[in-house]
């Protein structure tokens, strides 16, 4: 299956990856409109994590052993196609998966009291991950490895 | 292939989806003495809370049974496992044979003997018709008595909050959560939980109760209108004790799940499971355990070797909106960082990181729970990183590359 992948030699840490994710899955038609009027404040289910030789971006796996939909209290996070996500109707902010995640890639939406994730903009009308298209570099590609 | 499996919470899912994996014919039959789909027993404290409703406390989606094909015998007991025969024998008389069984019976709560409580209508908080109890008894300004402030009274005390109750917890420990916090930690969230109102008394137990109030052994007294017994949870064995079975604190099996019988396997908060970090036995009565441990029987009982390794204690917790994420064994040299709303545990041991608890700032927490179960060496990974926070960077190019890098296992 296609995944996103990173290439850390590539990643300027801009957080652009960041910005477009975010945007994509507030809703919000646009950048603008996610950022500075929607009043909401978009949370990017990417994270970029900057170090002193290199820098890269990490978000969900959609990894084999997926512990967290496994450890789910609710039944919330589920995989479809290989793909995971969270009906975020069923999550109660329980952070059972966020305790479980190897790579630390459940985002915890504190207003919401709940969990955001990436589904690879499967929910959302961007067709392919935000987070590819908005990279400068082309150090966050979207591929079967 | 006939199997049959004893309960219907999250160690059965686990062994429905780890048959299914490998035999998607088999039929495979659930019995359990609740009448309800499955549900997820960790909800019902925020059912009780109203958060959730009737029709999303269930653990999987309506048609689940259907789409797994799993037939279900609801509402009845299984009284007795006869092994020669192969089969259970239901409370109606009713014998179901089996050729692959899972012991997926959960726990009971405990109720320990205390003078007086014969005279008190008294509630455990355990199941969605406990709750349904409590919640058809519940009135506004009732004065509330928990006895014991663990996970389950302390989740009752949070739900039953946000009903305009008088709430009061006590327990013998010098501490709220004594089983999963150390004592600064639980300090920090017992303020935070009194700051909701909710009072606490430590360190005593009741003497005697009389019908609407208990007498303490520190000479208080509390009076109460509802009173929740949360003392604790004692696995439910005797299924397979008395079929003569390998039990003591919990069910025992092997690696696989299989009990010491022949073709009878056992997973979830009614079995022992080996701690990998604390590198003993002990049962580990958290939900994803649960989970796994079905589903690594669920592949055995289908046919296909498998092992459920690495296990060890994880707790996620939120009341009243603080939270705590805390997994491993806190024996070993200690690294702390606090500030007025966070606290850092990092526990390490043989070079390893054995256990963290982290309250206020969890974000994710989970890369601290997979250094610990993967049991990696701390020279492996940039030590500054890992203790000031949970991050990728911590490791090696070469294993980030192999962690993030490729089909991730």
């Amino acid at each position: 299956m296609k995944r996103v992948y990173v290439n850390e030699d590539w990643c300027l840490a801009c957080h652009l990856c960041e910005y477009y994710c975010a945007a994509a899955n507030s809703g919000a038609e646009n950048m603008v409109k996610a950022f500075k009027t929607d009043g909401k404040k978009p949370i990017p289910r990417i994270k970029v994590e900057e170090g002193e030789k290199v820098n890269f971006a990490v978000q969900c796996r959609h990894c084999d052993a997926k512990p967290c939909v496994k450890g789910c209290i609710t039944g919330a996070l589920s995989v479809k196609d290989g793909v995971v996500s969270v009906d975020e109707s069923r999550c109660v902010g329980c952070y059972t998966c966020v305790l479980s995640c190897p790579f630390g890639c459940i985002v915890i939406d504190e207003e919401g009291h709940r969990i955001q994730k990436c589904d690879l903009c499967v929910k959302n009308h961007n067709g392919e991950p935000a987070c590819v298209q908005g990279c400068p570099n082309r150090a966050v590609v979207f591929e079967e490895r | 292939m006939n199997y049959v499996i004893i309960g219907n919470s999250a160690a059965a899912v686990g062994t429905i989806a780890g048959i299914r994996e490998i035999d998607s014919t088999g039929k495979i039959t659930v019995i359990s003495d609740e009448k309800y789909h499955t549900y997820s027993r960790p909800l019902i404290s925020y059912w009780l809370e109203g958060k959730v409703t009737d029709k999303n406390i269930y653990y999987r989606e309506p048609d689940f049974y259907e789409k797994n094909g799993v037939e279900t015998i609801l509402g009845k007991k299984v009284t007795k496992i006869d092994t020669e025969k192969k089969c259970v024998i239901l409370d109606d008389g009713l014998s179901v044979p089996y050729d692959k069984l899972m012991a997926a019976t959960g726990s009971k709560p405990f109720v320990p003997p205390m003078k007086g409580l014969e005279k008190v209508n008294y509630h455990t908080f355990m199941t969605y018709d406990s709750a349904k109890a409590i919640r058809s008894e519940l009135k506004k300004g009732m004065k509330v008595l928990i006895i014991g402030a663990g996970l389950i009274g302390l989740k009752a005390a949070e739900a039953l909050a946000a009903h305009d109750t008088d709430i009061t917890v006590i327990d013998l420990a010098d501490r709220v959560l004594p089983s999963i916090l150390d004592v600064k930690a639980a300090a920090m969230m017992q303020r935070h939980i009194e700051n909701h109102g909710i009072k606490f008394v430590l360190k005593t137990s009741v003497e005697e109760f009389s019908e609407h109030s208990a007498k303490l052994q520190n000479g208080m007294t509390v009076d109460f209108d509802m009173l929740i017994v949360a003392v604790g949870v004692r696995p439910n064995t005797e299924l397979i004790s008395d079929a003569g079975g390998k039990v003591e604190r919990g069910i025992i099996t092997d690696m696989t799940q299989k009990t010491s019988l022949d073709d009878i396997y056992a997973a979830g908060d009614c079995t022992v499971s080996y701690d990998a970090a604390a590198e003993t036995n002990r049962i580990l009565a958290v939900l994803p355990n649960a989970y796994l441990q079905g589903e690594t029987a669920g592949r055995n009982m289908a046919g296909r070797e498998n092992y459920y390794l690495n296990a060890i204690p994880m707790n996620a917790i939120g009341l009243f909106g603080l939270h705590i994420i805390s997994a491993g064994d806190y024996n070993g040299e200690e690294y702390v960082e606090e500030t007025e709303n966070t606290y850092k545990k990092l526990v390490f041991r043989d070079n390893k990181l054995k256990g963290y608890i982290l309250m206020g700032d969890v974000a994710r927490a989970g890369i601290y729970t997979g250094i610990i179960k993967e049991g990696l060496d701390i020279s492996e990974v940039d030590e500054k990183l890992l203790k000031e926070k949970p991050q990728m960077m911590m490791f090696s190019k070469e294993r980030r590359e192999e962690k993030l890098g490729g089909i991730i296992k």
